[in-house]
């Protein structure tokens, strides 16, 4: 019998980032605002084509994340087996350094106040918060957002590299969009499988992979393993850090943090149920291109009364199944066939999907003096524009053009159809029956994908009440142990000691807010809230600095 | 055997040994966070590459070595049919590359450790007193055997050290035969009792933890929810309530 997993997925659609880096930002606060995490970010939004962040990780021939099949058809990881691993622990030839990703920094705002009264402004200085040394900013997580320096930078995108010539330079002017990313908490994940120590895991109620803080021995593995360089090394405690999915709110049935504060409500969050017996076997699919098919097929449908039946006897509980059968991620990967895996090619079974940008087309169209949004101009353009569905079908299905085209044809029926019914009153059935879908199915994933409100984007079953005295504080890190702060402090220096429960650090937090007899201090960096528990409701304290009186 | 000999070579050993044995008992219980090897690659990797492969690679070879030496009896070689000369000469070939390997690796490490920036910053003082003592053994190891074998005419340690190495497990220290073994190699025997001593709060602990098993566990790691109970283990008659059967699963 199948042995049915729940997993956690989420889908972007990427036609509504505006690339404005909420997400990443709030990220950081919630999670790597932290000395030793300067550099990571668990979520980045990167502008393509670019090289991405850390600089070109797509590129596997050097960077050889992910895996790949043997001579036999059977898979391995790219980087090399187990025993290549252990002789080549001491010194990882294949681990990014701090220059790939960019070296962080902060400044010298002392300055500004201590310098002595001169003619010259007083000047912030850039500090490099890795050696503290006065810097010269050179890159960053996003330095070539927008498109900056794209003559230069661009040519040296992975991605971009694999597309012919000719679609490059047409590429070059016509088309840019954003692409955000967090852990793609694969099904097959290769750095799970790289960690010598055993300390990273997938967990088998929700599927996220962590990392545990307690196990990990600093070997560096996953950081090579990840073909999305999606783990990171936190180089003051040593150990390896990655995306949690926010696992402590999903547990209670929020969304993730970057899910909740996205501007244009782009992300979508459900559970999908897979057949975790046939991951390897559909992993191990020889052809590249027939991956994304592949993963597909090791999803199971929730409405199948012999999956619910598997489910169960899984030990899936009944909210889980109820919300599964409710699930966005699976509408938008089946019901409506508009979600792509991102680089299926890696063979490690990602499980967050993107709806790729229809607008790029719409603009070309526009741009060229053609309704943009009639269904007749839309179809044409697709087909004709080579260069959106090239770069797309590299990014999303291992090269293959057609479930591209499929995609944005359906995304283009969508918007022509309901122009039709919002201006004219009119059902035009020959579009949705051109791209194979009903009328009344084009509204429901209109109403998915516009209107949706927070319980129909976010169908999130909670973990369970049952569980509740064993969930609590498990695994990672948390976001108060910074310079001085209740987490902090053991024999050794920071990365000693046990890691202070979240409980007694809010209990910690909170004391010394109501106990502090400074008034300034609830100015200072330390009064920062804790993003990780706000429900996006209200402006707790601390959230803004208090105003002053001035008396 | 005079008092300072009880206390070198009788009294020192257990309290090292102690140390070493609670001191990892302790750490393990209350500092797994910190078990780490603290890995400095992020911030270089070239002189990296070369080093630290010599240096691990090389003391790994020394360990076994010393294993050798110090373990296996000199009766079991004889019986085995292995000369002392042969032995002598195979140990003294193979201990020189390795020593030297050691040696340069180590060499390397430090050179970095202290010429690049942000290595340096990241170095504690106790790294700085743990690589202190590393290499001290090291040097005091490789010099006495230099002068053994180079300016003397070899010195067969299997007869004086190893029988006194092999009486501390046996708990029947034998004091007097590590009291007769040259100055270099007392020196050496010291620095690394001291070594010891400090290796569970040292960095060196993540050799305790070499992760051999990954060579045979399953690529794909699953675990549940439900194996740790919060960050710390439940105290007995704490634990807590759970549900009977799996009713609520149906």
């Amino acid at each position: 019998m199948t042995r049915v997993m729940a997993q956690l997925a989420m889908v972007m659609n990427l036609d509504k980032c505006i690339g404005c880096h909420t997400c990443s930002v709030t990220c950081k606060q919630a999670w790597t605002n932290r000395a030793g995490t300067e550099y990571v970010w668990f979520n980045n939004v990167e502008t393509r084509p670019g090289q991405g962040y850390p600089r070109t990780y797509e590129d596997q021939d050097r960077w050889k994340g992910g895996w790949e099949l043997n001579r036999r058809g059977r898979l391995q990881l790219k980087a090399g087996g187990r025993l290549k691993k252990l002789l080549t622990i001491f010194a990882n030839p294949l681990m990014p350094s701090i220059g790939d990703y960019y070296e962080p920094w902060t400044y010298d705002y002392d300055r500004l106040f201590s310098a002595p009264v001169t003619e010259d402004t007083p000047v912030a200085r850039p500090r490099s918060l890795i050696t503290g040394e006065p810097t010269k900013i050179k890159w960053s997580a996003n330095w070539d957002d927008d498109l900056a320096g794209a003559p230069e930078l661009a040519p040296a995108d992975p991605v971009l590299r694999k597309v012919s010539d000719q679609v490059k330079l047409e590429f070059e002017r016509a088309f840019m969009f954003y692409l955000p990313r967090i852990c793609e908490h694969c099904l097959n994940p290769s750095c799970v499988a790289s960690c010598p120590s055993g300390a990273m895991y997938k967990r088998s109620e929700d599927g996220i992979v962590l990392v545990d803080q307690d196990r990990c021995r600093g070997w560096r593995m996953c950081v090579t393993g990840c073909p999305y360089k999606k783990v990171y090394f936190n180089h003051r405690t040593g150990k390896a850090e990655k995306c949690t999915f926010c696992y402590p709110r999903v547990e209670v049935g929020i969304p993730t943090v970057c899910s909740e504060t996205c501007v244009g409500r782009l992300r979508y969050i459900g559970l999908i149920l897979y057949d975790a017996d046939r991951v390897a076997e559909a992993a191990s699919t020889p052809d590249e291109k027939a991956l994304y098919e592949a993963q597909k097929s090791v999803m199971l449908d929730p409405r199948d009364p012999e999956v619910v039946a598997a489910a169960r006897a899984s030990g899936i509980p009944e909210d889980w199944l109820e919300a599964a059968r409710n699930s966005p991620i699976h509408k938008l990967i089946f019901d409506y066939g508009v979600a792509l895996p991102l680089h299926p090619e890696y063979r490690t079974m990602p499980m967050v999907w993107y709806i790729p940008p229809l607008s790029p087309v719409v603009d070309v169209l526009r741009e060229t003096g053609h309704d943009g949004e009639r269904a007749g101009n839309l179809f044409g353009a697709i087909d004709a524009l080579r260069i959106p569905i090239g770069y797309l079908a590299e990014l999303f299905t291992a090269g293959d053009p057609e479930p591209v085209r499929a995609v944005l044809r359906r995304l283009a029926a969508m918007r022509s159809y309901m122009r039709g019914i919002n201006l004219a009153g009119e059902r035009e059935e020959s579009i949705p029956a051109a791209v194979g879908l009903k009328g009344d199915q084009i509204e429901e994933m209109y109403r998915l994908l516009a209107i949706a409100p927070y319980g129909e984007r976010y169908v999130i079953p909670k973990a369970h009440a049952e569980q509740g005295a064993r969930l609590e504080e498990l695994a990672t890190e948390c976001s108060l142990d910074y310079d001085g702060g209740p987490g902090m402090g053991g024999p050794f220096g920071e990365a000693s000691g046990t890691p202070a429960p979240v409980a007694v650090e809010n209990f910690h937090a909170l004391k010394e807010r109501q106990a502090t007899d400074d008034l300034d201090r609830a100015d200072e960096l330390r009064g920062r809230v804790n993003l990780l528990n706000w429900d996006g409701k209200g402006t707790p304290d601390g959230l803004f600095p208090k105003r002053k009186d001035k008396s | 055997m005079s008092a300072l000999d009880v206390t070198l070579w009788v009294v020192a050993p257990y309290v090292a040994l102690t140390v070493f044995v609670l001191g990892h008992v302790w750490r393990y219980r209350y500092d797994k966070f910190g078990w780490t090897t603290r890995s400095s690659q992020m911030y270089e990797s070239r002189l990296l590459r070369i080093g630290s492969p010599l240096f691990h690679f090389g003391i790994l070879v020394v360990l076994l070595g010393h294993i050798g030496g110090l373990v296996i009896p000199k009766t079991w070689t004889e019986a085995a049919g292995v000369s002392e000369h042969a032995y002598h000469l195979a140990a003294v070939a193979l201990g020189t590359v390795a020593g030297v390997c050691t040696v340069a690796g180590l060499a390397i490490l430090i050179y970095r450790r202290r010429t690049v920036g942000p290595v340096f910053t990241a170095t504690t003082r106790n790294d700085k007193l743990m690589y202190a003592l590393l290499a001290l053994t090291i040097a005091l190891g490789l010099a006495a055997t230099v002068v053994a074998n180079i300016l003397g005419g070899g010195y067969d340690y299997r007869t004086t050290i190893s029988p006194w190495f092999r009486s501390v497990f046996y708990l029947q220290p034998q004091g007097e035969s590590m009291a007769a073994a040259p100055i270099l190699f007392k020196l050496h025997a010291l620095s690394a009792l001291v070594l010891f001593a400090v290796w569970p709060f040292t960095r060196l602990v993540h050799m305790l933890t070499a992760p051999v098993g990954y060579l045979t566990r399953p690529y794909i790691v699953y675990r549940s929810r439900d194996d740790r109970r919060g960050s710390r283990p439940p105290r007995r008659g704490w634990e807590p309530a759970a549900v009977p059967d799996d009713s609520r699963r149906r």
